[in-house]
């Protein structure tokens, strides 16, 4: 944490987005509206449990099947996207052209099936993988479900047009045609414009003050709402800007859009006839544009959807809540809606089960709604409510007392002081309190802790030391113990915290240390020879996350830190910020707990209960409006890419999964092709077919018309639906060997400036012509070199110029390669490295003759198009005062110091970051470090999503060691390694991973006092240190000696740099399993399904046999390896041939037989291939195929020609230990 | 003769100092947080090559005129900021590269750097001025 990180930011120069430090909020609101602040009420009977509302809204709208209807909505919102256009399409072509029906007809009948399908398929809880990433956000929009309803028919009636037309017209247009163009209406093509200023917004702070507390202010609020522009009067909550805001760009695109079709009617042309004069458009289809008239007609009820906005009250019917979807007194609950019990994963204990659920028949009376509701006033203020809580609760929290103080002795061996302090924030603990003084008593102790604690954590650590040894510092004598590999896959360690702040604590997934236990010092960090730093995977998908709507986020006054599960309340209203340690008032809303709807219980919160949670963020998190999804797709046409046939596979998952793009109904794609020259494609509804439009000036490439070139997708899904069938056979018989990727870029770069959004760019060859061409860098004759790699940095700048361009118009650039040959990769890679994109690589790709990079890619691409994705993000990691962040890894620009700009987000990327500390941490006793990405969802919500991990603070080195967590280590030297191959050299960073072991083995085992010199023992938590360090330097990026191809080795660096660590730990170290064997002892049942587990194998040739079958989960790939003499029964069992002569060399895919050893390896890989997103393919490998190298290379234990094996490797590291 | 050299040497010394100083501060504002990465390294890549020239012109003025001891206390420096120069790897912005400046304590190093430049051009200047004064007097 920088010093200045307090400070206000200089006027001049804010921060061009994301306001998070920059913008102030406003601040603790002035209490005259707070209705009771003197009274002490605890509210022991009352849940925290904040994930299991599913229960509290049971009772909201009626009393049946509550999963059911929140489902409704979710899905409710899908299927009247889809299924209202298509009835606003039929109208049109039946009525004004006959000859469009057929078509029309045909292209929607996949449509009306639709509703049906999400409400049924989701209602029962049956969500795949695909599906839950979109409930996350779908009931939180809920609210102004209705809204969107109307507004998505906006004028999609064009499409009914010919589907007749087979060829494209391709009017060359030199440069010469244009330099006459000018673009007045460039400007103020975007709505954006114009929505914004036609907002002023004086009126919001008046209705917050009006709104807060008061019953009658919804009242307010409610009947303002009527008026158009109520929307002022609604910040309230921030979803109801935001539908109203919607509602206002809605209408004002449509307008826009009803305005260009009736200039195309009158004009007879399509509404580019601006350009037409220059630019000859030849058209096929007569195109006449029948729209508007229809369309118009769908339009009327917008304006009254804001109306019945998410303001339900308590009198509200509950036909009405159904249709507005659920909003949760600003709490949106978000839990995947398969699970409608209340019990959930984040409450373990049975006391807490039974709370909510008494809360929840307490709360029944109630409705949501985004006011405080009045009758808990009365309760508040007739001094009943206090005590009847309490009685009601006394049962449960009695017995809860026992275990928590039972069970955190033997862990919380550091802080036994720690306890009381926590009780107060932790759940089941502050239960047992259900009098004033005790509770008091509760603070004060609280206040004292610090020094307290320094105190019994030094005693703690001694302890350790002389009594009970934690498992984890087991000294191990590797060179003895052969059999290191534990059978099931390595979990993360435990810190080691008190019962209550581990089970509030980050999960491990999303947010790990390399060190769970923070050393005090710099010093002690020095001697312990381990990198001290993060590994994030914050945009993961989670099936359960709380969604908080409210109008004030708390946050820390002076470091802006997110209030946390781990800050301390000092009393009622102050709290303590657990990273700066200021002290903090707590705001008046923040007081009432709408979750229990009880007051002066600050923190219950869900955002004190949780410390992973998403906040949907007002408008002062936004510099401009949230923007539309939009994605731009640049392909490569020429004779390399046609040849390798990528478009087909490209085409036909963009087709199927068109719909499943997610977005809202702004939605916006386009295309680019380019050869030697640029292509665009005009997609502008009311055209007959796609337009192509050629610039051949690729030295100054232009945009050959100002808007149309990205085309709402849903208004034009027919043009797209046909550009997308022509495309592959467009180019067919081109002979143009050039590719000017540059130029492409450039033009996609001006396309996407006004709005940002996602470009994803396909290449198959090194860029040839114009700005940013490459040449050939590789000699083939060094790939196996053991002498230093060259070229692993980029050979210019252009890409990364072009990625910060891109990065500051919040544009992402995803690169997929599918290149035979050296593309450069190196360079490439920086077009998506600064702009935060993503990388995929499949070399020799064919459409046909690799049938197995086809599938990958088929595959890639259905992830890539369906999964979620944040535009417009901003990450930001905070620590506690004392540590500092100075390298960060991953895919994103540094824009301040602890500020990383992402222009694009997603689930699948990781990042890390290093720490050092900077100042003595002896004054504390935890540490916590907060992530905050704030991103634009897909539905153009802005949204902050918050994790808080907290780790003890340590003052002796074997305490280092017990903490340490061997694959964050692993995957933070990778990410250094990588760093230093490129700045420095291929051999230093191998020399720096070997040193890395050698100092930190030596290191600890100088800290082991009875040790005779001649072995090399290592910490139980380092064990696999060794063994995954030689797994590095057998991999891709850091092999020497074996032949490896420069952009191989370029892309397995960029791997390691963006994945997360889940991901990346399969890639250095995959997982061998044999399954010919499988039997259901200690299978484990996932979905009705028994999952066989077989133990983990060593990766050495030793374990297989013959006789054997095995699997290695490679993260992206699975080999299955059959042994010669395998047994025939699996063959035929599993594979489906009569014996292993019959397998074929190429297999790609399990036959689903109906037999017990099939079933059981089916359901075994499924498991495996649900546990991550990437969808791996199969590969089904012979002992004698060529293809089995593929599989031996992975076995890091073996000696190959170039390396060692593991045992002579130990012996190497044993050796420079003893120097 | 010695005079105008060393006048010459004294004005471009003062430029240098101007130009440490325009380094520390749009460091400490990139530090700060008052800028933002981009934006800095393209201002000072601007004047990475007229330090450079700027600093050297001076130097090889000293080995023409044959003042050894200046020019050997100047030659270090010409030679840092021209391997410096140089040794940008080609997929860099500069010498201020905005995607790795906030990594592994670069912008620290820099700033460190210019303060050490700083210094070494006040102690040129007093030097500079010494001698220009010493020559005036001797003419």
């Amino acid at each position: 944490m920088s010093a200045p990180a307090g400070l206000p930011p200089r006027p001049s120069a804010p921060p061009p987005l994301g306001a998070p430090a920059g913008v102030a909020q406003a601040g603790a609101r002035p209490q005259h509206n707070g209705p009771v602040q003197h009274q002490m009420q605890f509210f022991t009977g009352y849940p925290q449990n904040y994930s299991a509302p599913s229960g509290h809204y049971a009772q909201v709208p009626s009393k049946a099947v509550p999963s059911q209807v929140d489902n409704q909505y979710g899905a409710g919102y899908y299927s009247t996207g889809y299924s209202v256009p298509a009835q606003s399409v039929l109208t049109p072509s039946v009525g004004s052209n006959l000859l469009n029906t057929q078509g029309s007809q045909q292209s929607y009948s996949k449509v009306p099936p639709h509703p049906v399908e999400s409400a049924e398929g989701l209602g029962q809880g049956a969500i795949s993988s695909t599906s839950y990433l979109r409930t996350n956000t779908p009931q939180s929009y809920s609210a102004f479900g209705s809204h969107y309803s109307t507004s998505v028919s906006s004028s999609v009636a064009s499409q009914g047009f010919p589907l007749n037309s087979g060829h494209y017209a391709m009017p060359m247009v030199s440069s010469a045609a244009y330099p006459s163009l000018s673009y007045p209406s460039m400007a103020t093509a975007s709505p954006y414009g114009q929505v914004f200023t036609s907002q002023s917004l004086p009126a919001i702070g008046q209705f917050k003050e009006m709104n807060a507390f008061s019953g009658q202010s919804t009242v307010v609020s409610h009947s303002l709402q009527q008026v158009p522009m109520g929307y002022r009067s609604t910040s309230w909550s921030t979803s109801d800007v935001q539908s109203a805001q919607d509602s206002l760009s809605r209408n004002h695109t449509e307008s826009l859009a009803k305005a260009s079709n009736q200039t195309s009617t009158v004009g007879g042309v399509d509404s580019s006839h601006l350009v037409s004069q220059n630019v000859r458009f030849i058209k096929s289809g007569v195109g006449s544009s029948v729209s508007s008239a229809v369309t118009s007609s769908e339009r009327t009820p917008v304006d009254h959807s804001a109306q019945p906005g998410p303001v339900p009250s308590v009198t509200k019917p509950s036909e009405s809540l159904l249709q507005e979807g659920i909003q949760y007194d600003g709490y949106v609950n978000n839990q995947a809606s398969s699970t409608p019990a209340p019990l959930s994963s984040s409450s373990g204990d049975e006391e807490e089960d039974e709370e909510d659920e008494e809360a929840a028949i307490d709360s029944s009376s109630t409705t949501s709604s985004a006011s405080p509701v009045p009758n808990n006033y009365d309760a508040l203020e007739g001094g009943g409510f206090p005590e009847t809580r309490s009685i009601t609760s006394s049962p449960a929290p009695a017995p809860s007392v026992p275990p928590t103080s039972k069970t955190s002795k033997p862990f919380g061996y550091g802080y036994p002081a720690l306890q009381p302090g926590y009780q107060n924030s932790a759940p089941p603990t502050s239960a047992m309190q259900p009098t004033n003084p005790g509770h008091h008593s509760g603070f004060q102790q609280y206040s004292q802790y610090p020094g307290m604690n320094q105190l019994s954590s030094s005693l703690g650590g001694l302890n350790l030391q002389h009594s009970q040894q934690p498992e984890s510092l087991r000294p191990v004598n590797l060179i003895q113990d052969r059999n290191i590999l534990p059978i099931t896959p390595v979990p993360a360690p435990v810190p080691n915290l008190n019962s209550d702040l581990r089970k509030l604590n980050c999960s491990p997934d999303s947010f790990r240390c390399t060190l769970t236990n923070i050393p005090q010092t710099q010093t002690l960090l020095n001697k312990a020879k381990l990198p001290l730093g993060l590994l994030l995977h914050p945009f993961r998908d989670l099936t359960q996350l709380p969604v908080i709507t409210s109008s004030t986020i708390v946050r820390c006054r002076s470091c802006r830190t997110y209030i946390n599960p781990f800050v301390s309340f000092i009393d009622q209203r102050r709290w303590k910020c657990n990273l700066c340690y200021r002290v903090n008032d707590v705001p008046e809303e923040f007081m009432y707990n709408p979750l229990t709807r009880s007051y002066g219980e600050p923190h219950k919160r869900p955002e004190v209960q949780n410390s992973t949670v998403e906040f949907i963020a007002s408008s002062d998190y936004m510099l401009r409006p949230p923007q539309p999804a939009v994605y731009l797709f640049v392909l490569d046409v020429s004779y390399n890419a046609v040849e390798a046939g990528y478009l087909t596979v490209l085409c036909q998952s963009l087709l199927e999964n068109l719909d499943k793009l997610p977005g809202d109904s702004r939605t916006r794609i386009g295309f680019i092709t380019f050869d030697s020259t640029v292509q665009f494609y005009n997609l502008q509804e009311g055209l007959s077919q796609p337009q192509m439009l050629i610039v051949s000036d690729i030295d100054d490439v232009f945009l050959p018309t100002p808007d149309s070139l990205l085309v709402n997708l849903h208004e034009s899904k027919e043009l797209i639906k046909d550009l997308l069938n022509a495309l592959p056979n467009m180019f067919t018989n081109t002979r143009e060997t050039h590719s000017a990727l540059g130029p492409a870029l450039q033009a996609a770069f001006k396309l996407m400036s006004p709005t940002g959004g996602r470009i994803s760019v396909f290449q198959t060859q090194l860029p040839s012509l114009g700005a940013g061409l490459l040449h050939s860098r590789e000699d083939p004759n060094q790939r196996s070199s053991t002498k230093g790699v060259q070229h692993l940095g980029p050979a210019t700048d252009f890409y990364k110029k072009l990625a910060l361009d891109c990065s500051g118009q919040q544009t992402a650039v995803d690169l997929f390669l599918l290149s035979s040959q050296y593309a450069d990769l190196a360079s490439l890679a920086c077009m998506s490295k600064y702009s935060a994109g993503c990388i995929y690589y499949y070399p020799s790709f064919h459409h046909t003759h690799n049938s197995a990079q086809a599938e990958k890619l088929q595959k890639d691409l259905k992830r890539y198009l369906t999964r979620k994705i944040g535009f417009e993000a901003v990450m930001r990691i905070r620590c506690t005062k004392g540590l500092s962040i100075h390298t960060f890894h991953g895919n994103f620009f540094v824009r301040s110091t602890d500020l990383l700009s992402l222009a694009n987000v997603n689930p699948d990327a990781g990042f890390a970051v290093q720490m050092s500390i900077e100042e003595s941490l002896t004054d504390t006793s935890l540490v916590c470090f907060q992530t905050a990405l704030l991103y634009t969802s897909s539905k153009g919500e802005r949204r902050i999503r918050v994790h808080t991990l907290c780790l003890p603070v340590v003052s002796s080195l074997a305490d280092v060691y017990a903490g340490a967590d061997v694959q964050a280590v692993i995957c933070l030297l990778a990410n250094m390694a990588v760093d230093r191959s490129v700045s420095s050299s291929l051999s230093d960073s191998r020399d720096a991973l070997v040193n890395a072991v050698v100092d930190s083995l030596s290191a600890y085992m100088s800290t082991v006092s009875n040790l005779q010199q001649s072995t090399l023992i290592a910490p139980n938590s380092l064990k696999l240190f060794p063994l995954y360090v030689l797994a590095l330097l057998k991999q891709k990026a850091f092999r020497t000696g074996t032949s490896t191809r420069l952009d191989d080795r370029v892309y397995a660096m960029c791997q390691m740099k963006s994945q997360p660590l889940i991901h990346l730990m399969k890639m250095i170290h995959p997982n061998l399993y044999r399954i010919d064997r499988l039997t259901d002892e200690g299978a484990i049942h996932v979905n009705d399904r028994v999952v066989p587990q077989p133990p983990l194998q060593k990766l050495s040739a030793e374990k297989l046999t013959r006789e054997g079958v095995f699997l290695m989960d490679c993260g992206s790939i699975f080999y299955i390896w059959i042994g010669k003499s395998c047994d025939n029964n699996f063959i035929k069992d599993v594979l489906g041939y009569p014996n292993y002569a019959a397998v074929p060399q190429k297999l790609t895919q399990l036959p689903e037989l109906d037999t017990l050893s099939s079933e059981r390896t089916r359901s075994f890989i499924s498991w495996l291939r649900d546990s991550r997103p990437l969808n791996p393919v199969l590969q089904v490998i012979k002992d004698e195929s060529p293809a089995k190298t593929d599989f031996f290379q992975h076995l890091i234990e073996d000696r190959t020609e170039a390396a060692f094996s593991y045992y002579e490797y130990l012996l190497q590291i044993q050796q420079q230990t003893c120097k | 003769m010695e005079s105008v050299v060393f006048i010459f040497s004294l004005i471009d010394c003062c430029a240098l100092i101007f130009l440490s100083v325009y380094f520390i501060i749009t460091l400490s504002d990139l530090e700060c947080d008052y800028i933002n990465a981009r934006s800095c390294c393209s201002k000072l890549n601007k004047w990475v090559i007229p330090e450079l020239i700027g600093h050297t012109v001076v130097t090889v003025l000293m080995l023409i005129s044959l003042h050894w001891f200046i020019f050997l206390l100047n030659f270090p420096v010409a030679t840092w900021n021209i391997y410096r120069y140089i040794m940008v790897p080609s997929g860099n912005m500069g010498v201020f590269d905005p995607t790795e400046i906030h990594n592994r304590g670069q912008l620290k190093s820099h700033m460190k750097e210019a303060m050490i430049k700083l210094g070494f051009h006040l102690l040129c200047f007093f030097m500079y001025l010494y001698s220009m004064i010493l020559a005036l007097i001797n003419d």
